[in-house]
């Protein structure tokens, strides 16, 4: 396969150990694109919830399963898509963290963090099999829209 | 670094100060034993001190909702102290900054049990 100079792929087998290996990487690349420290710290965040979704939702722990990760690196944006090969799931059926029956829930939380922390969050099934998230974070964040808000919100 | 838990006690409040991370896997599993350790051993009011941990992800929140949560159906008190501004962060956007009982200082958060 031949890739733009400007992607970086890895694929990992469905271990959590493995996390710290693609948030080192997410922080290689933060820093090579220029994003300032505290985003760069959100951007870790937003791959590793992705990624440990992938993992344990996805793959549900099968080792023998990938997780495939791809930077891209564009002019205007930072894009990571994150896939699984497990059987799927319909992300609007998924309860709401914030609905007051599901506050003290102890899990659930992950996929509202990474919408908080990137500008656009997608999931679409993958045509063979399994999830895939894409993520983008621009490099030149306009200060207009709902994205922004929420995160000038938690930087105040 | 995973997560380093160190405990002391004043009076009848076990105080665990961590240190680390609190992620998904070990860092949160150890969190959840040393909790139930002391909830077993009836020792229900506690203090976690949060100024030493450098990185908490959606499973560490849930984990420490879930500790509250234990605590609290158990009779207990469990109370934050010296929340780092990236956890203060989460919880805020997931709404459960009101939820927990958090102080900045521990003279304060030892006197709330009385």
């Amino acid at each position: 396969m031949m890739l733009a100079e400007n992607v970086v792929e890895l694929t990992i087998a469905s271990q959590l150990e493995f996390i710290d290996l693609v948030t080192a990487l997410t922080d290689n690349i933060t820093q090579m694109v220029g994003f300032d420290e505290e985003a760069s710290y959100w951007i870790n965040m937003a791959v590793r919830e992705s990624v440990a979704n992938a993992i344990e939702h996805g793959n549900k722990y099968d080792s023998q399963k990938a997780v495939d990760i791809r930077f891209t690196v564009g002019v205007d944006a930072l894009r990571v898509t994150v896939r699984d090969y497990g059987e799927g799931f319909d992300p609007g059926a998924l309860p709401d963290p914030l609905d007051p029956d599901n506050i003290l829930n102890p899990a659930g939380r992950g996929i509202l963090y990474m919408r908080t922390f990137m500008d656009s969050v997608e999931y679409t099934r993958h045509p063979e099999s399994g999830m895939v998230v894409s993520m983008t974070k621009r490099r030149m964040p306009k200060q207009t829209d709902e994205g922004d808000s929420r995160q000038d919100a938690v930087r105040n | 670094m995973q997560l380093e838990i160190r405990e002391r006690t004043v009076g009848d409040v076990v105080i665990l100060e961590l240190h680390g991370r609190i992620t998904i896997g070990e860092g949160s599993v150890q969190l959840r034993d040393a909790v139930s350790n002391l909830l077993n051993a009836g020792r229900n009011r506690i203090v976690l001190l949060l100024e030493g941990v450098t990185y908490v992800d959606s499973s560490g929140i849930g984990e420490l909702v879930s500790r509250y949560t234990t605590t609290k159906n158990m009779g207990g008190q469990l109370k934050l102290l010296r929340l780092p501004k990236k956890i203060k962060d989460l919880l805020m956007i997931t709404k459960l900054l009101t939820v927990f009982e958090i102080y900045e200082d521990e003279e304060t958060a030892l006197a709330s049990f009385k």
